[in-house]
């Protein structure tokens, strides 16, 4: 049975790493600036998980393999270097192996979270609430007006509580249920959340940032390519947290600046 | 149940050197050539293991409780100050005199376990002493709450004073457990089945109650 | 001659029903009290779990009866999104406290912790008593959102705020559902307290004559150490609850923030912190799932050296990994929250000793496959879950690698990744420490031998089927499937139903080869063939005694301690094996380096 049980082993360690190596099931191409330095780390860590993975499955399975059933007589081996040689091959092996992966991807995180937005990135707002995501755009004046939570009426289409009538800054805010942008353009995104707490995630962009009620944060990111993506909520946030999402559309400037003046005549 | 001025209740003595259970470490190994005499036994009494565990465990709850309320307060722009109840402070006299009482009284116990029955009329009394002060502690704490109340400072009124609640509560709950605790002490001893270690953890707890208190007073002063 | 009194416990044998079964004082009923519950629980998580599998493969399923369960949460029998998230919360709750922190840490600690240092019982046995009745009783209350109107939270077992806080107006189950939850998760914290109390101190100061620290069994350190992170982990979160049941009934607002809308309300908190939740409750939620392993390595290090017949490579080097584990653990548990809105520095800082604690885990494999090296591997069904514990910590962990990285987690947080690399270490591994204790402890419990044939089937296929269930999950994880979605309506995970159905049906069947176990236990308890003293042919104190213990352990003597714990195939030793209590001196004994 030992025998059965290495070769099954081995083969659980195979099968599982073939849907990997064959990219069976793939991270969503990559749209952003900051993904390259992302799936480059990802790429290492596979590599390094695989090997640790494989070698270690092999080696428990040659060692049930060889080891069991012994014949009579058979005397206790002990393993060449003993415990101290263990001990200094997890620090050495796994000690460089995982510190090189943090300081490496210390640096894609950094990409992603320690570099301010750009001076000229464009600003957008998204609001999460159950169960939907609404999205804001300053329009001309580049000024956001400010929330006011006891006008907020969604059978008016009034989701962030916006007062266009008192409001200078409001009067030319534009309200959206898709959020479009400019291909290449980088996006400064303030996120707010209405009610409870939600999350941001669009794999193509690299881009995972849970909404924190009581407190707007930002992100910001460029898309590199054109095209139609899912923005879905990760962070469970009641019955309609499977159903929550909206549609990122990056678009060419021309057809943006179209998309936008569209969108304001619509107000 | 009060004992007499004739009567002198006996206390158990620790019985050392204890054999057949416990090891102080490696010092104890049995040797390999069998021979046992050369065995100490140095464990210490469960009791007095048992009451670190218990106050290391009261100790992160507290902490928990502090870190909640730094990481509130420096949150958000709503933060009440509070004038704390006058009260308190007598109510700080009360426990930390308890503390004095309850050494008094361990002093009385160690003295008839020294054989110093003469002197000591009612070891016992010293206890009761204590045990009334904590009572008196848990009633001052009353009168602040229902004094806040009736002033229209409940629980929900502001984060502040949910964490003023949440933390005297907290901590009059946890006394109660202390008076449990010298209850149970002072019934022992009334029927001269008092163990040391028992004494001593209980005694360790009650002290504990005091410093978490004067702990809690501070932080309370110092942010609320 | 042995003197009884100084650290004797203060019962004497019981005679009464209620006393020598139901309310005892006994650390050995008191252990078979929480295996049983563990038993219970972990059959009601299973089932739910099949609940979410069918219905997350086939999504439109009338599964018959469900509306027995509950009207409201399926009406016409099919599944609503809400009773999904339900059912999902108290799958995950009850699994990770009722079944991973109770069945190898107090179960199997109970019962053998106190024969393994030389013990008749535990210091406080009243506690002890009370803490599996509080553990009940928090149960109870558990279950019994299941019976009340809006049926219980679907918040999952993490609860975060505000979702969690606000009351029913955030949804099904939110209102006492949440209190129910909370309240019960404190009510067990107190008991897994009172049980810590015991452990420790039975751990330090009832050990018998010869035995030091250094000379017990792994099982025993790994209980201790279990018990220290217990006492501070779950003396967090007691306080995080009370916390969280009070911005629910009494208007505080510790987790709600201001100005929250939700159904058109306005809500009336104000100030609160949402992620002041997050971080009292991963303090507790990263000890906890080590509170969850590491008495799994003591049990499968203790099953493997009796299995291999010779001693760990090192002993030492086993007790200061698990030791640092339980030290690193607390320092690590930011991971969970890299993109939660903390402070992003924070994050890095946090993902360092993540990534560092990898080390202990890999010198812990490293020496099981050391010591497997040049061993006398006897196979049996306790030995394979062993085996497959190590196979399953190594799967599980290594996902870890990834999840350790914030750049990384970006990809992967809230995804079936974290799933798979938790159920593989926790629903798996943890699980396989469980039975691999159940299949070598059963005859000392009980006194009957469990049937081989039926545990080695039983692991087959257990293990090939977690593997085809859990390996999955990691490739639905980097494609994108977000977690805790009732059904897949995106364009983009449309495509990865048909895996989702794959691993339904190996749920499915795996869920049903436990069975086999269920029944291998229950006809082995009463028609099983007697077992021997030491079966295993054992070296630790519990194969010194009779098979099953007598009430006080050790009968007339209290056990003395001659020898390191295990020294197996001495050269020049009368026997294969030296039990701790043997007088038999040796020449040659295995040095503990």
């Amino acid at each position: 049975m030992a025998k059965i049980f290495a070769v099954t082993i081995i083969l659980i360690a195979i099968g599982s790493a073939i849907p990997i190596v064959m990219h069976t099931w793939d991270m969503p191409q990559d749209i952003s600036t900051h993904g390259p330095l992302i799936d480059e780390q990802f790429k290492d860590t596979m590599l390094e998980a695989g090997i640790s993975f494989l070698a270690s499955q092999l080696l428990l399975a040659f060692f049930i393999w060889k080891f069991s059933d012994p014949k009579p007589g058979a005397k206790i081996k002990s393993f060449p270097g003993g415990a101290a040689g263990l001990v200094i091959a997890a620090f050495v092996l796994v000690g460089t192996e995982v510190l090189a992966l943090g300081v490496f991807g210390a640096k894609a995180w950094a990409s992603v979270y320690f570099a301010p937005p750009a001076a000229n990135a464009m600003p957008v707002q998204v609001q999460a609430g159950q169960f939907a995501f609404y999205f804001r755009y300053p329009g001309p004046d580049g000024k956001f007006g400010p929330i006011h939570v006891d006008q907020i009426n969604e059978a008016n289409a009034n989701f962030f509580g916006i007062d266009t009538t008192h409001d200078q800054d409001s009067k030319d805010d534009i309200v959206t249920a898709e959020m479009a942008i400019p291909v290449n353009r980088e996006i400064h995104l303030l996120m707010h959340s209405k009610d409870v707490g939600h999350s941001f995630f669009v794999p193509e962009l690299r881009v995972q940032q849970d909404f924190v009620p009581g407190l707007d944060l930002s992100i910001h990111f460029t898309a590199t390519k054109v095209g139609k993506y899912e923005i879905v909520c990760t962070q469970l946030c009641g019955l309609g947290h499977y159903n929550m999402k909206a549609y990122l559309e990056v678009m060419s400037q021309e057809d943006y600046d179209n998309w936008i003046k569209q969108q304001a005549a619509l107000q | 149940m009060a004992t007499t001025v004739h009567e002198a209740p006996k206390i158990e003595l620790d019985r050392l050197p204890r054999t057949g259970s416990g090891n102080g470490g490696w010092r104890n190994l049995v040797p390999s050539d069998g021979d046992l005499r050369r065995i100490k036994d140095h464990s210490p009494m469960p009791a007095s293991t048992g009451i670190w565990v218990g106050l290391a465990s009261i100790t992160m709850t507290f902490a928990a409780f502090t870190s909640a309320l730094i990481v509130r307060q420096g949150g958000a722009p709503d933060w009440q100050h509070i004038s704390l109840p006058p009260v308190l402070y007598f109510n700080t006299l009360l426990i930390l005199a308890s503390s004095i009482t309850l050494e008094l009284g361990r002093r009385d116990v160690a003295r008839f376990m020294g054989g110093l029955r003469g002197r000591v009329a009612s070891p016992v009394r010293w206890l009761y002493i204590t045990l009334f002060l904590g009572v008196l502690f848990v009633a001052g704490q009353t009168f602040a709450w229902l004094e806040l109340r009736s002033q229209g400072f409940g629980l929900s009124t502001n984060v502040s004073y949910s964490f003023f609640y949440v933390l005297t509560v907290a901590h009059a709950l946890h006394l109660l457990g202390g008076l449990g605790g010298m209850v149970r002490v002072i019934a022992k001893l009334n029927k001269s089945v008092l163990r040391r270690s028992t004494l001593d953890a209980t005694s360790r707890y009650w002290h504990f109650m005091g410093a978490l208190w004067l702990y809690l007073l501070l932080l309370l002063w110092m942010k609320l | 001659m042995h003197d009884m009194s100084a650290h004797a416990v203060q019962h004497g044998a019981p005679t009464s029903f209620l006393r020598k079964h139901v309310f005892s004082l006994d650390h050995k009923v008191i252990g078979k009290q929480y295996y049983a519950l563990a038993l219970v629980a972990v059959f009601v998580g299973m089932f739910l779990s099949w609940l979410m599998r069918i219905h997350l493969g086939w999504g439109s399923f009338a599964i018959p009866g469900l509306h027995l369960l509950s009207k409201t949460g399926a009406p016409g029998d099919v599944m609503t999104p809400e009773y999904y998230l339900q059912l999902m919360t108290m799958h995950g709750t009850i699994m990770v406290f009722f079944v991973l922190t109770t069945a190898p840490f107090a179960a199997f600690g109970n019962f053998f912790l106190p024969i393994q240092v030389g013990a008749e019982d535990m210091p406080f046995p009243h506690f002890n008593m009370m803490s599996f009745w509080v553990t009940f009783v928090a149960f109870l209350v558990l279950v019994a959102s299941f019976l009340v109107p809006d049926g219980p939270t679907l918040g999952g077992w993490t609860q975060y705020a505000p979702l969690s806080a606000v009351g029913s107006v955030s949804g099904p189950g939110q209102g006492l559902g949440v209190v129910l939850w909370a309240s019960s998760i404190a009510i067990f914290c107190i008991g897994q307290l009172l049980g810590s109390l015991n452990f420790i101190t039975t751990t330090l100061d009832m050990r018998t004559r010869g035995m030091s620290l250094m000379r017990l069994p792994l099982s025993a350190w790994a209980w201790f150490i279990t018990s220290v992170m217990g006492l501070t982990a779950f003396a967090v979160l007691m306080p995080a609850c009370i916390l969280l049941i009070l911005d629910h009934v009494a208007g505080t607002s510790f987790f709600v923030p201001s100005n929250l809308v939700i159904n058109g309300q306005i809500l009336p908190h104000s100030g609160g912190s949402t992620l002041l939740w997050q971080h009292l409750f991963w303090f507790f939620g990263h000890p906890e799932v080590y509170i969850a392993i590491v008495p799994g390595m003591g049990i499968v290090s203790h099953v493997l050296i009796t299995n291999m017949r010779r001693p760990m490579l090192s002993h030492k080097v086993l007790i200061y990994s698990m030791g640092s584990l339980a030290v690193l653990s607390y320092m690590v548990y930011g991971h969970h929250m890299f993109v939660s809105g903390m402070n992003p520095y924070s994050s890095l800082a946090f993902s360092f000793p993540t990534l560092v604690i990898t080390i202990p885990s890999a010198i812990i494999v490293l020496i099981w496959l050391g010591s497997l090296y040049g061993s006398k591997l006897r196979i049996n069904a306790a030995s394979l879950f062993a085996l497959g514990f190590v196979s399953m910590f190594i799967s599980g962990g290594i996902s870890g690698f990834f999840l350790a990285q914030p750049s990384i987690d970006i990809m992967l947080h809230a995804t079936y990744f974290v799933v798979g690399h938790f159920h593989l270490v926790m629903g798996v591994a943890a699980m396989f420490g469980i039975f691999a204790g159940t299949y070598f402890w059963f005859p000392k419990m009980t006194g009957r031998m469990m049937s081989e044939p039926l545990g080695k089937l039983h692991f087959w296929l257990s293990f090939v089927g977690a593997y085809c269930i859990f390996m999955p999950f990691h490739y639905l994880g980097i494609a994108g499937n977000v977690r805790r979605y009732q059904a897949f309506t995106d364009d983009y995970l449309i495509p990865l139903i048909p895996v989702h159905k794959f691993i339904t049906i190996a749920a499915l069947f795996t869920g049903a080869a436990q069975l086999i176990f269920l029944y291998n236990l229950i006809h082995s308890r009463f028609k099983g063939a007697p077992a021997p003293d030491n079966p295993w042919e054992g070296t630790s104190l519990e194969w010194s005694t009779a098979t099953p213990p007598p009430h006080n352990n050790f009968g007339d003597t209290m056990p003395v301690v001659y020898h390191d714990p295990y020294q197996y195939s001495i050269e020049g030793a009368s026997t294969d094996f030296v039990m701790q209590t043997s007088p038999e001196q040796l020449k040659n004994p295995h040095e503990e380096k």
